[in-house]
């Protein structure tokens, strides 16, 4: 674990601290910087007081439909973008490239409950209307937990899945709302796991929010978020 | 707020009602007690009714004294049982108590004991002592009976709540309603209620039956009703009267299954639909603004089910049609969307229509998503056989959604025969209306809609209303069902089964009409 977090530390010692995100880590013609969102600092983070997690690695979006009802979603996401969408872990940094255009994973931290998605769209001076947003990060659990649940909320659609599998899927034109969307129970195992989703946005403002619960509904603590490396 | 969810719940209930069902002929039932899992209440005259589960009754055994209107309660290691008999021209009569160690008649140890007399009046005094009803005070543990019949008044005496014998003979009984019978007293929230039954009894569906209540801070009273009026001088709110097909409610008993799940019983003088027979029934208790309420067992229909909590409603996981078929979307939240604010805020609204974003022009459709059809012609309800045709053939995941009056969102409700129940009501079968997927429970805790009905256990709904009025939903206990488990908005959008919290408003839900 040591030096997991050197190695991190070492990479995210030449990003700008918590400066907000933006500068020349991003695309040419950036607006930045984005008000929400920084650079991470640290090479884990805990997740807040409520539980959300605030530690991510967003994928800059890809210009897709914008159709939101479940099946339109669903034909989104099992579309293949890029190599692994489904397994890949990136680092911050990391490219892939989309209908011929390259696009960026950007590793960030959120200051509030929720990841803007707008802000991290409009400060690197991409779209934000009719896109698809591939979003990652790592849950560290000190132990197995069994009987957890993912909450979330996305503005608009969104499929979740932990560890692989699929357990949440969100459709229509809607907002986010805490706890919109909850899995089943589901078992965090001992070490890494891999929260990943996809946000579909039609028009307007975009973000999300997530947080486990467990077993008694309350915000799940006792893990740390990290990007990048897993810990191997 | 209690109040309005009281009146979502009660209002849309119009269709038939459902009475208990086997044997449940009797007059004057005492309060429904449970011995072992067992349900018993005790009648005039001897009758005995016995229950496994509170729905499907039989007849019991009588027990030593066969009088009036008994009452009975449990005290520590043994069942007390009142029993009223006139002794004379009325109105002079007697309560007498027998005590017995179980109420099973096949258990070894029954054996009624006779307990002595706890109140009596001479024929000339303003009281007529029968009807007993007793009450254990859960504030200070001490123990009363009020008894009495016309001919004057409603009165109170303290007894023993070791034995259940009278306390201090010696002391004076205290008027505390008249002009009524068949009292018996509650106590919530600080307030002792006094309910007691005003009109004529025994005259079939001609009886004026009906049963009034007041409140006092004080277990002597002085009661008043809502009005003001005191029930020494005849006051008394309207707590349950004649409806639908039964007559002549009276002889309340309070039946308090914990976890907010309150049930009151009482006789109809008439059920119309058992001609015209004395009958046992059992039925919600709410409380609205202070007073009792007489709620309603769950009544057969369709229903949008709502959550308390979300706002949202039960719904089959598959893709929705809007009613009348889609429209272009509106001007408002247009393709190119605003600069989002500063946090998308915790509701993230839409950007200021038509400004142009980042991705590209501003502006949607224009006007055209707000415009009814052309010829304005009703659009009819959705046509649940053509929109379930690209529904999945198997077993479909169940969340909850915006209620948008579509198919996959209104639930058929029906009790299902032979199946058991509950005290007041039968088991239920959820399924989507028109199309039979059933809403089911699973061995790990979560909801699934079926293809079809099988009757078993995880596909029958327990549907007891809660005293604000609104509902809990629990599947009926079985083997893939063994954990009593209620119905839970986890989510806006997420349902599963959870223990039930009282305190929560999580399980709590509306049935509305769709």
């Amino acid at each position: 674990m040591n030096t997991l977090r050197n190695i991190l530390m070492s990479a995210l010692a030449a990003l700008a601290g918590s400066a907000p995100i933006a500068t020349a880590a991003l695309s040419q013609g950036a607006r930045g910087p984005a008000p929400s969102l920084t650079r991470p600092a640290t090479a884990e983070k805990a997740p807040d007081a409520d539980g959300f997690m605030q530690r991510w690695l967003i994928l800059e979006p890809i210009p897709v439909s914008g159709r939101l009802a479940d099946s339109a979603v669903q034909a989104t996401v099992k579309r293949e973008y890029f190599t692994n969408q489904l397994s890949v872990i990136p680092r911050d940094g990391d490219k892939v490239t989309v209908g011929g255009a390259e696009l960026t994973w950007h590793a960030v931290d959120t200051k509030g409950y929720n990841v803007n998605l707008y802000h991290f769209a409009y400060a690197l001076s991409r779209p934000t209307s009719d896109v698809l947003f591939w979003i990652v990060t790592i849950v560290n659990c000190p132990r197995e937990m069994p009987g957890v649940r993912l909450a979330i909320g996305s503005n608009a659609a969104s499929v979740w899945w932990v560890n692989g599998e699929e357990v949440i899927g969100i459709y229509g034109d809607r907002q986010t709302v805490i706890d919109d969307g909850v899995s089943r129970r589901l078992t965090l195992k001992k070490g890494p796991n891999v929260v990943r989703c996809a946000v579909i946005n039609g028009g307007g403002a975009t973000d999300f929010c997530a947080r486990f619960l467990d077993g008694g509904d309350k915000p799940l603590k006792g893990f740390t978020l990290s990007v990048g490396e897993t810990g191997k | 707020m209690k109040s309005i969810l009281l009146a979502a719940a009660i209002l849309p209930l119009a269709s038939s009602a459902f009475a208990l069902d086997g044997q449940v002929t009797i007059h004057d039932p005492s309060t429904v007690i449970q011995c072992d899992g067992r349900y018993y209440t005790y009648g005039t005259g001897g009758g005995v009714l016995i229950s496994d589960d509170g729905w499907t009754w039989r007849r019991g055994v009588a027990p030593a004294r066969r009088g009036m209107a008994p009452d009975v309660i449990h005290l520590g290691d043994r069942y007390c049982l009142y029993v009223a008999a006139n002794i004379g021209a009325q109105p002079k009569a007697a309560i007498n108590m027998i005590w017995n160690g179980t109420l099973d008649p096949n258990s070894p140890d029954y054996k009624w004991e006779e307990g002595g007399g706890v109140a009596s009046s001479d024929g000339v005094e303003d009281c007529n002592a029968i009807d007993p009803g007793v009450f254990l005070d859960p504030a200070d543990g001490r123990l009363w009976l009020t008894y009495g019949s016309y001919f004057g008044y409603i009165r109170l005496v303290e007894l023993d709540p070791t034995t259940g014998k009278r306390l201090d003979t010696n002391d004076r009984p205290l008027d505390i309603a008249i002009n009524c019978e068949a009292s018996d007293m509650i106590y919530h929230d600080g307030w002792y209620y006094l309910l007691a039954t005003h009109g004529s009894c025994c005259r079939g569906s001609d009886s004026g039956y009906n049963i009034r209540v007041g409140r006092a801070r004080n277990v002597a009273g002085p009661f008043l009703d809502h009005t003001g009026l005191e029930m020494l001088r005849g006051g008394g709110k309207l707590f349950v009267g004649s409806g639908g097909r039964v007559v002549g409610p009276g002889h309340f008993g309070l039946l308090d299954l914990g976890e907010d799940v309150q049930k009151f019983s009482c006789h109809f003088e008439a059920d119309l639909d058992r001609g015209g027979a004395s009958v046992l029934d059992i039925r919600p208790l709410l409380w609205k603004d202070g007073w009792p309420v007489a709620g309603d067992n769950f009544k057969e229909g369709t229903y949008e089910i709502e959550s308390v909590r979300t706002g949202t409603a039960l719904e089959l996981a598959v893709e929705g049609v809007p009613v009348g078929g889609g429209r272009a979307r509106g001007f408002r939240g247009g393709a190119g969307g605003g600069p989002g604010g500063p946090g998308a805020g915790p509701s993230g609204t839409n950007g200021p229509a038509g400004v142009s974003g980042p991705g590209g022009p501003g502006g949607g459709a224009g006007f055209g998503g707000f415009g009814a059809r052309g010829d304005g012609a009703p659009i009819p309800p959705q046509d649940v056989a053509q929109v379930s045709t690209n529904w999945p053939a198997g077993n479909v995941a169940v969340r909850m959604g915006n209620y948008m009056v579509q198919a996959q969102q209104k639930w058929t409700v029906t009790p299902v025969a032979n199946a058991g129940g509950y005290p007041g009501s039968p088991y239920f079968k959820i399924s989507i209306a028109g199309a039979g997927r059933t809403l089911a429970a699973t061995e790990d805790g979560e909801l699934v809609a079926l293809l079809g009905f099988t009757g078993e256990p995880e596909q029958l709904w327990r549907l007891d209303q809660l005293t604000d009025g609104t509902w809990r939903i629990m599947p009926k206990p079985g083997p893939k069902t063994k954990e009593p488990l209620a119905l839970s908005a986890i989510g806006s959008s997420s349902a599963t089964l959870a223990k039930f919290d009282p305190d929560s408003d999580k399980q709590r839900w509306l049935f509305k009409t769709p």
